[in-house]
């Protein structure tokens, strides 16, 4: 028996399909999001790396900002829930969970048992997600990718507003004309978005073990930027841009297990 | 005996049309119209007769007939900034057009502003009547940041009453008749009382009331509070809700169950009053009711102007955050509620400034689950609907973890 989770971001879609036994059997991740055929583009490839075929699937369970667009679903949980169950399952233990997305973060408190306890989500505001990433990486003309790396270079401590992705973007443009190194911006921007995240993790309050999933947890400088903004180790998830869509899959597996009993 | 044929919805759209007609006709027969604050003594303007109308009142219809953004647009190009209030971006914008489909209000003769309710008030009716040339009467209440409204407060507050009384007896060229005076204060706690007592039947389980019919009738105790019509409005809605409470009705059609009550923090979305509410009763969640209510039931003995005036100044928009904070816990805890919505209002900065504490101390005291989303008052530009229909299902999946979790021990 096979079960299905897609995560359709602001971004980028995720897919995770899982046996009875909760074994990863297809796994999919591609940066488009939703209203673009990435949805249909990763189930696909998860599919054919599973061997199965869509018609095999007992139970599917859409996340993520799309998920009410996806009509197939079984079911529809949000996010957050779907990474709380994402990160119970692959860190047992976990209780803060930071999740940084294309165009939301948000910290989830889990409790003893896994259940989520509590969350705070982002203004609506870009300030403090991917989205301010991706925007800084345009700026210093490299790929979302590089980025984590031209961090690591820095030397000098460089402040960048976190108020406003916007303002923020002028006020790096202002730096880089006065020869701030691009490096030194970089790590700049990880600072940015890391005390705006921990300021809604400490709203809420931390508890460790602490977990970070998402796309923007792939970035390894700024997982230690948050490390030293919250004053704790961070476990950033196995696969962290699947979390959400594996916490579905769960769920799929789960709720199949529950109509079926 | 016709009057008992009409429902309270009826009485509700009936009193608010006449509420606004009278003072139109009011100001085209050259007699004096005022603007005032929402929870200002109105007692004395009812006493002297002058017609009021509330500009928050206006700008809350304006709002949820999603006619905002022309004013707000116009304030804006004049200088004023987004960051300041909404209602007041959408009231200077009218005062200067003139001209709303939602609800249009006589230009006022005087204005009276009172700022319990917030400080920003101050400037924006100082500004009012800069602009407009014309008097203003202040009721200067301070914050509380004692747990009880201080004597020498309500002494302060109680010279300023005596103070408006003078300065209305100028400005209309009347005599104020005390004896009225006594009788307008009894109306008043009489309505304020059945105002309460309405939205209390809500503690009912499940709860007739849907409390975005709160919001609705809110509209009446902002107007109408020292009238007798008011208190015949509220009145009939205490019955029905009684009677649908009686024969175990819940908020909505039959069939639609009443899964978790919460209560709402902070003022309506009004440009978004169709989809936060849909975001909720599609969930199976009812607003039961808000921190609202309490802030028109002002109740004081008759003749005390003391009384009064600690009554105007002790509202919940006026007491410290411990105040808040039992207020709130005790609301939970009289309506058995699962859960809170906050409302953070970009237009309130005097609420929202607070809120995330308060958020944090009542789920400690009370256990309860809560949810904050964006928005504004007035101003459309601060909402998304995908943002909050997100929030309010991952806050439902809160709600039924915790319930499972209390199942289960």
């Amino acid at each position: 028996m096979y079960f299905l989770g897609i995560d359709i971001g602001s971004s980028s879609s995720k897919c995770v399909i899982i046996d009875e036994n909760k074994n990863i059997v297809g796994r999919a991740v591609k940066n488009i999001g939703t209203g673009t055929n990435g949805p249909s583009v990763v189930i696909g490839e998860a599919l054919a790396k599973a061997g199965i075929t869509e018609e095999q699937i007992d139970f599917t369970v859409a996340t993520g900002y799309g998920r009410a667009n996806h009509t197939q679903a079984d079911k529809q949980i949000t996010e957050i829930s779907c990474h709380g169950k994402g990160v119970a399952h692959l860190v047992p233990g976990a209780r803060t969970i930071i999740d940084i997305g294309g165009q939301d973060a948000k910290v989830i408190k889990l409790s003893e048992t896994g259940n989520v306890d509590n969350f705070v989500m982002n203004e609506k505001c870009a300030a403090g997600t991917g989205r301010f990433l991706e925007v800084m990486a345009r700026i210093l003309n490299c790929e979302l990718s590089e980025l984590s790396e031209l961090a690591k270079k820095s030397t000098e401590e460089v402040e960048i507003s976190n108020t406003c992705t916007v303002f923020a973007e002028s006020e790096v443009i202002s730096q880089l004309a006065q020869g701030t190194k691009r490096e030194d911006v970089a790590m700049g921007a990880n600072h940015s978005i890391t005390s705006r995240v921990a300021g809604l993790a400490r709203r809420i309050g931390i508890t460790p073990i602490v977990v970070m999933t998402g796309g923007v947890a792939i970035n390894d400088s700024v997982v230690h930027s948050m490390e030293e903004q919250i004053g704790y180790d961070i476990t950033v998830a196995p696969d962290p841009q699947a979390c959400g869509a594996l916490g579905a899959a769960l769920f799929a597996l789960e709720s199949f297990n529950k109509k079926n009993n | 005996m016709e009057q008992e044929k009409i429902s309270s919805k009826q009485m509700l759209n009936d009193l608010m049309a006449d509420h606004y007609q009278s003072a139109l006709d009011a100001k085209a027969n050259g007699e004096l119209v005022c603007w005032a604050t929402s929870i200002a003594p109105q007692e004395l303007l009812t006493t002297m007769g002058v017609k009021v109308v509330y500009p928050e009142n206006q700008a809350a219809a304006i709002g949820a007939r999603k006619e905002a953004q022309k004013f707000i647009d116009d304030s804006e190009g004049k200088g004023y900034s987004v960051d300041l209030c909404s209602y007041a971006r959408v009231n200077f914008g009218y005062a200067a057009l003139k001209d709303s489909e939602a609800q249009n209000v006589p230009m006022p003769d005087f204005i009276y502003t009172c700022s319990n309710i917030c400080h920003t008030v101050l400037k924006w009716y100082e500004n009012l009547a800069k602009e407009l040339n014309i008097p203003m009467i202040v009721f200067d209440l301070p914050f509380n940041h004692t747990y009880d409204v201080q004597d020498h407060a309500a002494k302060y507050m109680k010279g300023q009453i005596e103070e408006a009384i003078k300065r209305l007896e100028k400005i209309t060229k009347k005599k104020f008749d005390q004896d009225k005076f006594k009788a307008v204060m009894e109306q008043s706690n009489a309505t304020s009382q059945m105002w309460k007592d309405a939205t209390l039947v809500a503690k009912a389980k499940p709860s007739p009331l849907n409390g975005f019919d709160l919001f609705n009738y809110m509209a009446a105790i902002v107007t109408n509070r020292g009238t007798k019509a008011g208190y015949e409005l509220f009145k009939r809605w205490k019955e029905e809700l009684e009677a649908k409470a009686a024969a175990g009705q819940g908020p909505w059609k039959p069939g639609e169950e009443e899964k978790f009550r919460v209560m709402w923090d902070g003022i309506a979305c009004w440009p978004y009053l169709g989809p936060t509410y849909k975001g909720l009763k599609n969930n199976g969640i009812n607003m039961v009711t808000s921190t609202y209510p309490d802030s028109w039931t002002i109740l004081y003995d008759n003749g005390d102007i003391e009384g009064m005036a600690k009554a105007y100044s002790g509202i919940y928009c006026n007491s410290n955050l411990q105040n808040g904070i039992d207020r709130i816990t005790n609301i939970v805890n009289d309506f058995s509620l699962d859960g809170i919505v906050f409302h953070s209002n970009r237009s309130c900065k005097l609420l929202d400034f607070r809120q995330f504490e308060q958020q944090r101390q009542i789920e400690e005291k009370c256990g309860v689950a809560t949810v904050l989303f964006d928005g504004d008052q007035t101003d459309p530009r601060a909402f998304s609907t995908e943002q909050y229909n997100t929030r309010i299902q991952a806050f439902l999946e809160t709600l039924e973890n915790k319930k499972e979790e209390r199942r289960k021990g």
